[in-house]
């Protein structure tokens, strides 16, 4: 029970109290490039969701039973890379082969998310946290994937309408969708007092 | 970039200079935003930051430039995030051996460059195209520009969050701290207001 409840905790903490667009400013760019339109948010963050779990447990399990106990963690960017970018062939090609019509949906944002800082970012983090848990590691990197989901489609939803809005010409597309970031990021700062 | 300009001296010069403000990666091109975000709270965090990727866009745009002939098409990518991979872990090795501090602040944004979309985007546009000189000014100047860009940024953030400037007090002695700014929030709101600013400025300069 007791572990149950910090399991929870720690997935609702990347949800919302941590969430990484908002509070580490990781995956800003496709946050800026592609959350134009609802449902192709959702594809991309179904697609970040899913390798980012899939790269955090896989990346973790290297760390910690081959680089760790051979002292190679000299190697750890390179593997990291080597790890996500093989992560992303594979989802890509299984998905192909099995799942057609939800590779119609977000196949086209596969290879585009191997250099999403998201991934890259949760791989180090949980390596700086010195989670020593596996169940812990597929846990937070799921919701550290649904965060960046929830953050992709508020903000999808919300350009869907600036689109029609009356915005001053000079702050046209980037900037203010980057002052409407600032704004939903004070509003998730709310959600601080939630988890101690 | 090269191509039209048959003196040597030009094409090294706009190479140089093209980062700086024409094609300048944060405020004109919109690529890599997590640094300028993410280490903007003082001005010295974002030096390092901006120093340390010269120095890898550097190093990976000579070395890209050097193998261009051998790169496969598939493989180009892999072969990019590589190279930049091991650069980084140079760099991140030496600032933890001599700033341990910096190294602590900086935390996992140092190996995040190695996603960051400059150094990719700048070794598929240039350095995979043009030889190892023009290359490596190209480097200086994207960096340059994008240093400018962080230290600007964290210059405006760290004055009006804390009244300092590098340390130094700069504001009278009434100056309440504007705590907003060291939070997510400053960041994103100044970086929209200065990307605004930027359009302002590039319009005036058409007309």
């Amino acid at each position: 029970m007791d572990r149950l409840s910090v399991l929870l905790m720690g997935f609702l903490s990347m949800v919302l109290v941590n969430n990484f667009v908002f509070t580490k400013f990781l995956g800003t760019c496709p946050y800026l490039g592609v959350s134009g339109r609802l449902d192709s948010a959702f594809g991309m963050g179904l697609a970040v969701t899913f390798v980012t779990a899939m790269s955090g447990t896989l990346t973790w399990v290297v760390d910690f039973y081959i680089l760790t106990p051979l002292d190679l963690e000299i190697t750890r960017y390179i593997c990291y890379i080597v790890i996500i970018a093989g992560a992303v062939q594979l989802v890509e090609m299984y998905v192909r082969r099995f799942f057609p019509s939800l590779y119609d949906v977000f196949g086209i944002f596969l290879p585009l998310i191997s250099t999403n800082c998201v991934i890259l970012g949760i791989c180090l983090f949980i390596d700086i946290w010195g989670t020593d848990n596996i169940l812990e590691v597929v846990v937070l990197s799921t919701g550290v994937g649904i965060g960046f989901t929830l953050a992709i489609c508020i903000m999808a939803g919300i350009r869907e309408r600036l689109v029609v809005s009356d915005v001053p010409a000079c702050f046209t597309g980037a900037p203010i969708t980057l002052i409407t970031a600032g704004l939903l990021a004070m509003a998730f700062m709310g959600f601080a007092g939630m988890i101690r | 970039m090269a191509k039209d300009n048959d003196r040597q001296g030009g094409v090294y010069k706009r190479a140089l200079l093209n980062g700086l403000w024409n094609e300048n990666p944060t405020f004109r091109m919109l690529i890599g935003m997590c640094p300028p975000l993410a280490v903007t709270t003082a001005v010295k965090p974002a030096l390092t930051m901006g120093l340390s990727v010269i120095f890898v866009l550097v190093c990976s745009n000579i070395v890209v430039s050097m193998m261009r002939n051998l790169l496969k098409p598939h493989l180009r990518i892999v072969m990019f995030t590589l190279t930049i991979a091991a650069f980084v872990t140079i760099c991140d090795l030496f600032l933890r051996a001599y700033t341990p501090a910096m190294s602590e602040i900086l935390g996992a944004y140092i190996p995040l460059i190695i996603v960051n979309c400059i150094i990719i985007f700048r070794a598929e546009a240039c350095a995979s195209k043009c030889g190892v000189v023009v290359s490596a000014l190209d480097a200086i100047g994207m960096g340059g520009g994008f240093t400018i860009a962080l230290c600007i940024l964290a210059g405006i953030r760290e004055v009006l969050a804390s009244g300092r400037f590098c340390g130094l007090e700069v504001m009278p002695s009434g100056f309440v701290p504007w705590l907003a700014m060291q939070m997510p929030v400053g960041a994103f709101v100044t970086l929209g207001l200065l990307l605004g600013l930027a359009n302002v400025l590039t319009r005036k300069k058409g007309a």
